[in-house]
């Protein structure tokens, strides 16, 4: 128990506290903090307007992002559920995508969304399609491209809906299609409310990490802007991928900000424990416990 | 009822009777439109793949062009890589981090989640509560005064604030170990007391034996964690080159070179490919422990 006391103290309750402190200050690691009260805050919320539109990408991410993430995990479980044989192969597959790492799959998707050579714009050109989107490179589409990269690595949230799917039990379906349920009924009143634990928890994680999304947007601007100075590159194009950790990142560790940083990170745990909160509170009214589920 | 078997199973015992031919030819209709479903999105899913690997293998010049089929195959862009971006550098901080913080979260994992599942002791709920709050807790609220706090420590530029801190505990694994160890009936451990083993006995000749799977969990999550990592390592070695990660090294690879796209799809694929070979060895317990996570948490 001892280590984890110590690192519990010198890794987190240490560094809360401090970086509460240091939110209240003007700090730029040379110097020491000098306390300005909560002119951080106050300048984050009224005069800053890139913290803003950090704000609303984020959001949108969030709310686009994990909704769509979600759906597509469950229908990409239920399909799984279908075969009898290569269901192994399948799965497989599914997942693959979700083992490459990060930054991989990201500079992947701006290599095959590249509006000139990659290979979706050119598929879609040849079906006829007279403006294909320029994807990362025009502020109008860069998100997009970046929740098609999410919903290609759906495999962890899929799995875990997998096992949802396949705890159901078998006679809730049977009694459901003896009672005239067609297939759509059968999914809305049974599969739905028996999965609905496992949609939660999903909500929940995607929602906490949606907040923190970084590296698929960090990557995505830096591989696509070509400027040879990465942070320079953060939030190409127009800052329509210039989310709140990416923007604190800059804020913190390439302008040395360290009170505004701090700043900005304790509105983000504020917010992801509100929205988190939020979810809890309503959990009640459309997941349900107590099925066979476990 | 109406349908004896309704969705075609046979009772144990009965002599399987063969099906009208209608039911057949439905059945197979069937199984033919999900199969197409599932080949079809099975090749979305492969389809980025196919493209990074292929245009790894052109010509820079090619990989520049509409062209989709390498002519000719270069294989010699693998090795191209190399000189191109300091890979071998990168791959070898990279496995410094990861190996060194898989041991560090195991060997500081175990004990605690020991502690919070089979010792009595009071606040031991207290306790769990804390370390499910900072499983909570944004990584960006503490990550300012810890860079100072590892300034101070002369740690910046270095690997070690990406592997010392793992020897001090993990919220996620003592928490996943946790729910696991729940599950390993009282009575062994009791027994094992019974006869005079000390909890350290108990702990690593009774528990850790039978928690093998869940621990292979928690090593290959962190191995995959800190080997993906881009947020810490950018951090706290961002700034020194000789310290950067396949990560860093590939986020930053436009900033280094011309657009040879080519090159860049085969950093890529020789960053993928440990991280595939990893899944496809140990697929078994991956999924196993993203389940647990998930339907246990």
């Amino acid at each position: 128990m001892s280590p984890w006391v110590v690192g519990f103290s010198v890794f987190i309750v240490y560094p809360m506290v401090s970086s509460l402190y240091f939110s209240f200050t003007r700090y730029d690691l040379l110097s020491e903090p000098v306390f300005v009260g909560l002119e951080n805050y106050r300048f984050m919320f009224t005069q800053d307007p890139n913290f803003w539109q950090s704000v609303r990408n984020t959001l949108w991410m969030v709310g686009v992002g994990v909704s769509l993430r979600i759906v597509f995990g469950v229908v990409t479980a239920t399909v799984l559920t279908w075969p009898r044989r290569g269901a192994k192969v399948y799965r497989t597959i599914f997942f693959l995508p979700t083992m490459a790492p990060p930054v991989a799959a990201a500079v992947a998707f701006v290599f095959v969304l590249n509006p000139r050579i990659g290979p979706v714009n050119q598929l879609l050109g040849a079906l006829g399609m007279e403006h294909p989107p320029l994807w990362f490179y025009s502020p109008g589409s860069a998100k997009w491209g970046l929740v098609l990269l999410g919903l290609w690595g759906v495999g962890d949230a899929m799995i875990i809906f997998l096992a949802g799917l396949l705890d159901v039990p078998r006679q809730l379906y049977e009694a459901a299609e003896i009672e005239g349920a067609g297939p759509w009924q059968r999914f809305r009143f049974v599969t739905l409310p028996m999965i609905s634990p496992v949609i939660f928890f999903n909500l929940v994680m995607g929602v906490i990490s949606g907040f923190q999304y970084f590296t698929q947007a960090y990557v995505a601007s830096v591989a696509t802007s070509g400027n040879r100075v990465a942070t320079q590159a953060l939030g190409y194009p127009q800052g329509s991928m210039l989310f709140y950790s990416v923007y604190l990142y800059q804020q913190g560790f390439t302008y040395f900000r360290m009170g505004y940083a701090s700043a900005m990170a304790w509105v983000l745990f504020l917010i992801t424990m509100a929205c988190t909160a939020l979810i809890f509170r309503t959990s009640a009214r459309w997941v349900h416990y107590g099925g066979a589920l476990r | 009822m109406a349908r004896e078997l309704p969705t075609g199973g046979v009772a144990a015992g009965v002599v399987p009777r063969p099906l009208p031919p209608g039911v057949r030819r439905r059945r197979f209709l069937q199984a033919v439109a999900n199969h197409t479903v599932l080949v079809a999105l099975s090749a979305m899913f492969l389809m980025p793949f196919v493209f990074v690997v292929l245009t790894a293998l052109m010509t820079d010049r090619q990989a520049l062009s509409a062209a989709i089929w390498p002519r000719p195959f270069r294989w010699s862009n693998f090795l191209e890589v190399f000189r191109a971006i300091d890979l071998v550098r990168y791959t070898w901080n990279t496995v410094q981090v990861a190996v060194g913080a898989t041991v560090g979260v195991v060997v500081s994992c175990v004990p605690v989640a020991y502690a919070l599942s089979r010792l009595r002791w009071r606040g031991r709920q207290a306790a769990f509560v804390v370390v499910l709050s900072t499983l909570m807790l944004p990584f960006q609220v503490t990550v300012v005064p810890l860079y100072i706090i590892f300034v101070r420590f002369g740690w910046i530029p270095s690997l070690k604030p990406l592997i010392v801190p793992m020897f001090f505990g993990d919220a996620f694994s003592i928490f996943l170990l946790r729910q696991f160890f729940l599950t390993i009936p009282e009575e062994l451990t009791d027994a094992a007391r019974v006869d005079g083993a000390s909890e350290l006995q108990i702990m690593t000749r009774v528990v850790v034996p039978l928690a093998k799977p869940a621990i292979a969990a928690v090593a290959l999550f962190q191995f995959l964690y800190s080997w993906n990592d881009l947020f810490a390592p950018l951090l706290f070695v961002g700034g020194d080159p000789n310290l950067w990660t396949l990560s860093i090294g590939l986020a930053q690879f436009r900033t280094m070179t011309q657009v040879d796209w080519n090159l860049m799809m085969a950093a890529s694929v020789l960053f993928m490919l440990p991280v595939i070979v990893l899944f496809f060895l140990a697929q078994r317990v991956f999924v196993e422990g993203v389940t647990l996570t998930g339907v246990k948490g």
